[in-house]
């Protein structure tokens, strides 16, 4: 699409070539919100029925509060970003929904158990929900051009990295053997989950930047156009800070997701394959000193090759979600028909593992190809945005998401190491939740403006539709 | 930045297939593995929390779904009236996942999964009624079996008892026994316990309890191998148990300096010859490893196929290994199987289907050992039928042989099966392991000769004496308990 890459310019008024007035498809991204709810609620009514034959009353006020919640999202779309990708809403609504139901659904078995009384967590995340909307509408009514962002790249920077390095830094942030937690008021608050979209939107600005220098100035070595040394700086520092995250941290999953975007968002920047490679060996050459030198990647390592080696220490988790996964089967063992509440964790880390069991593998499935029509549509709105910033901030976002899913399904599902990653929108966890709507608003925002038709509107268009109906007389 | 773009986009593309690629491999691939772990704690506490059907014998329930102490997570506990002495027929149900015997055979009913209790799950289902599984209900006497392990007391070995007109299994006796409550209990730790408790050490030549002596471990039948053997000769019409045939003090096997002698050491007669019932009724070892080589290996084999060894596994439903004569290489050990000895190897199982075919007029019935299955209320949704196996032999020649067993226990080996006022027909066998441990002890037969109700194998693993002197008591214990009930 050459037309398209040279019409990527500066001038963001500059309209697409060959399309007529875009359409708004905000009725149909109601449409979808309405069908999502619904699925929810029915979710929940099963749930309910199977696990405690009977309907509460609180689903009455679940079902008005979840239904409102994206009724006030629609509204604020409709409102500030009117040409918005009328698809994200609804995925995001479907997944936190689903996110939701299974949450409840694990609560029941916590409580009946009478184990791990773990207590209400479903509303919990509902208020965090809620909490995540009110972000969501912060950024569509305040950042009204994304652009803007753009002017606050370094204070962002900064941000992000006093964000990740907080953790590191207090003391008591340790969970489950990482440290990514800050404690506020009695929540847990994982600020890495901002920093990291802080980090996108620095990125970005600073990749749009530098591009063509970073781009340009190369030489050619065995068939690769490799940078010169001084260029090296920025993706030296992003592995760097990376390696920091992972010692001080102890958080290998964050460390992997922050070095993958910056990597990707570095290629698509300067569209040269070599920082991939350069990427790529960085991050070899890491990943083995990492598992030489700390004990608690050798052992996510050595259980991920070989789960049951180590089932009753190490592995437990991970055969734990295998028997979760593989009891599940085909069709799955139906809503509150399995026992996903054997899986530690299981409401967090390893949700995934709950909807394959009871949802089978339909029903995981479907949940991937949700992720990735969430995802291709963030990619679509960088492909069609016309600045460089919104657009490389929309691959980032995108692929930060893409990263995320596949880096955490992957670890629950055996095909890569176990990391600390929640999976967007569907585990328990508010700050990820809060933050990923914080990351779909921006992305509203960027596909408001990708799918905006420029103004002024075609004259001669208009002025053909507006003409009076001509009479033709008898 | 729009080339880079698409192919990040594909390269997502990529990794989500990669990851549905991979979900499609555990759920579907690996789906069974995985479900049937045995860690895979979801089946046991399923099976836990629906009331697993009951194993019943003559109206009493030896294998039964108990509820659980109200702070037992598993709601339900599998109890075992009379453990030690129904465990070779239940086995047991532990939760670490492993089962054995009717546990294991028959879990799809117990469980409630099996088809024939299809109906019922769907009702159960719209009825609301908590799901439970079928019973079993066996066809073993309890006085026989009572009986059987009560003469194994003490000893390694079987005993099984069959009623010879249907196959229906009396006693299915296997010592030494273990308490099967001991692993059905909750506690892992308690149940590893008694496991290791129970395991013989490597290389103690103790046996495991939980190995079934009568269905699963196959020995040298050694003498009572030559009914099968008479059997043949008298089915070719060339023979008749008056038939005079050699019986020699030694026999030099054919090809080799091998020299067969008799128990003892003894002559059989004086003359050097003998009929061939007098030669059963002292069990002449030179006279009927002759007379296999003078029959030939096929009209052997063919009758021992007909008795059910064949190497063919059977069920019923308690799985039987197969029992087999081996492949001979030559007339020499033609010779030494036609005594029992060589490559033959029978379960106790197959011996009494021997005796079994003999005393129901030469037609093998198969033996089974469930009589019904029923639904949980009492309602027979299967019965089993009884059905020919197999005809060794015809009606006249099972007169023969039993007139020639008969002499067995009136006149010869067998005198210590003899019970006042019934007339008894068996064969005893002692047989050499072929290493320094003592012989196995065996004796099959039946009674009342005329009528049969019962014909039982009794099997003594190293008991070092005869088969008459160790296993010819506990066969006439065991046919007593069956005989004074007035059958």
């Amino acid at each position: 699409m050459a037309g398209l890459t040279s019409a990527a310019g500066t001038d963001p008024n500059a309209a697409p070539v060959g399309t007529g007035p875009t359409p708004k498809r905000r009725n149909t991204e109601l449409l979808l919100l309405g069908f999502a709810v619904l699925l929810t609620m029915a979710a929940q009514c099963i749930v309910d029925l199977t696990l405690t034959d009977a309907l509460r009353p609180e689903l009455a006020t679940f079902g008005i509060w979840f239904s409102a919640l994206w009724l006030v999202a629609h509204l604020v779309v409709r409102r500030f970003a009117p040409y918005a990708d009328p698809l994200l809403l609804p995925c995001i609504a479907m997944l936190s929904g689903l996110g939701l139901v299974m949450i409840h659904r694990l609560d029941i078995a916590g409580n009946t158990l009478g184990r791990n009384n773990s207590g209400e967590d479903a509303p919990v995340q509902l208020l965090w929900a809620t909490v995540g909307l009110a972000l969501f509408i912060a950024v569509l009514v305040v950042v009204r051009d994304h652009r803007v962002l753009a002017r606050f790249a370094y204070t962002l920077a900064l941000v992000g990295l006093v964000l990740l390095a907080i953790p590191a830094v207090l003391p008591n942030s340790e969970i489950n053997g990482a440290k990514l937690w800050i404690r506020v008021a009695g929540f847990s608050i994982q600020p890495g989950e901002f920093a990291k979209i802080c980090l996108i939107v620095f990125f970005a600005a600073y990749l749009v930047d530098k591009r063509d220098v970073l781009a340009l100035a190369s030489r050619r070595v065995a068939g690769l156009e490799l940078p010169r040394g001084r260029d090296l700086g920025p993706v030296l520092l992003a592995w760097v800070a990376s390696i920091l995250v992972l010692v001080f941290e102890r958080d290998l999953g964050s460390s992997l997701l922050l070095f993958g975007i910056f990597v990707v968002m570095l290629y698509v920047a300067t569209e040269r394959a070599s920082w991939l490679v350069i990427g790529l060996l960085l991050f070899s050459g890491g990943a083995y000193v990492a598992y030489q030198a700390f004990s608690h990647v050798r052992v996510r390592v050595d259980t991920w090759l070989d789960p049951f080696a180590y089932a009753d220490t190490g592995g437990y988790q991970m055969v734990q979600s295998l028997f979760s996964l593989g009891t599940g089967g085909l069709f799955g063992a139906g809503l509150g028909g399995g026992r996903p509440d054997q899986v530690p964790v299981a409401k967090s880390d390893f949700i995934a593992a709950a909807i394959g069991e009871e949802l089978g593998l339909f029903g995981l499935v479907a949940l991937i190809v949700l992720y990735l029509v969430l995802v291709e549509r963030g990619l679509r709105t960088s492909l069609v945005v016309r600045d460089g910033f919104g657009k490389l901030l929309a691959a980032g976002l995108a692929f930060a998401l893409a990263w995320q899913v596949f880096v955490v399904l992957g670890g629950v599902t055996g095909l890569l190491p176990l990391t600390g990653l929640t999976t967007p929108f569907v585990a328990y966890g508010g700050s990820s939740l809060v933050a990923n709507f914080g990351l779909i608003a921006l992305l509203v925002r960027i596909s408001d403006a990708a799918r905006r038709p420029s103004a002024p509107p075609a004259a001669p268009v208009a002025k053909l539709t507006e003409a009076p109906t001509e009479v033709v007389g008898p | 930045m729009n080339a880079p773009l698409r192919k990040v986009a594909i390269a997502v593309l990529v990794l989500f297939t990669l990851l549905i690629v991979n979900v499609n491999v555990i759920q579907v691939v690996r789906a069974d593995g995985l479900r049937d772990n045995e860690r895979n704690t979801r089946r046991i506490s399923d099976q836990y929390n629906r009331e697993r059907g009951a194993i019943v014998v003559a109206g009493n329930e030896i294998a039964s779904s108990v509820p659980s102490a109200p702070d037992d997570p598993l709601r339900y506990t599998r109890t075992y009236a009379q453990g030690p002495l129904y465990a070779p027929v239940t086995g047991y149900q532990s939760i670490l996942g492993t089962a054995e015997g009717l546990e294991e055979a028959e879990d799809a009913v117990l469980n409630g999964d099996d088809d024939r209790l299809f109906g019922r799950r769907v009702a159960d289902l719209f009825t609301g009624r908590d799901p439970s599984g079928g019973n079993v209900e066996l066809t073993l006497d309890p006085a026989v079996q009572q009986a059987a392990m009560e003469g194994l007391d003490g000893v390694t070995g079987a005993v099984v008892a069959l009623d010879p007109a249907t196959g229906a299994v009396l006693a299915l006796a296997s010592t030494p026994t273990y308490d099967p409550n001991r692993l059905s209990v909750h506690d892992p730790d308690a149940v590893r316990a008694y496991d290791s408790e129970i395991t013989p050490e490597e290389g103690s030549g103790a046996v495991d309890p939980r190995s079934n002596q009568a269905t699963d471990e196959r020995n040298h039948p050694g003498s009572i191998f030559k009914v099968v053997v008479s059997a043949a000769a008298l089915a070719g019409g060339d023979y008749t148990p008056d038939t005079v045939i050699a019986a020699p003090r030694d026999y030099v096997l054919p090809g080799t300096t091998t020299d067969l002698q008799n128990f003892g050491n003894e002559a059989c007669d004086p003359s050097g010859q003998q009929r061939l019932i007098d030669a059963l009724t002292i069990s002449c070892n030179t006279a009927f490893a002759q007379l296999g080589i003078d029959l030939g290996e096929d009209r052997v084999r063919e009758m021992a196929a007909a008795f059910g060894i064949d190497d063919e596994t059977l069920d019923m439903p308690l799985e039987v290994a197969g029992s087999t004569l081996g492949t001979f290489e030559g007339d020499a050990q033609l010779g030494q199987s036609s005594i029992g000895q060589s490559s033959v190897q029978l379960t106790p199982m197959q011996a009494a289907m021997i005796a079994s075919a003999v005393a129901n007029d030469g037609s093998l019935m198969k033996p089974f050992l469930v009589d019904s299955i029923q639904a949980p209320d009492l309602s027979v949704i299967d019965q089993t039928d009884p059905e020919e196996m197999s005809q060794p032999v015809s009606a006249e020649v099972a007169e023969q042989l039993t007139t020639m067993m008969r002499s067995v226990v009136d006149n010869g080996t067998g005198r210590r099966a003899r019970i006042d006022g019934v007339q008894v027909a068996g064969k005893t066998g002692t047989a050499e392991t072929g290493t320094d441990a003592p012989d196995h002890n065996w004796f099959i037969g039946f009674a009342p000769a005329d009528d049969p109700t019962i014909a039982v194998a009794v099997f003594v693993k190293n008991g070092g004496g005869t088969g008459g002197d160790t296993s010819a008591p506990i066969a006439r214990a065991v046919l007593e308990a069956r005989l004074g009930q007035g059958n």
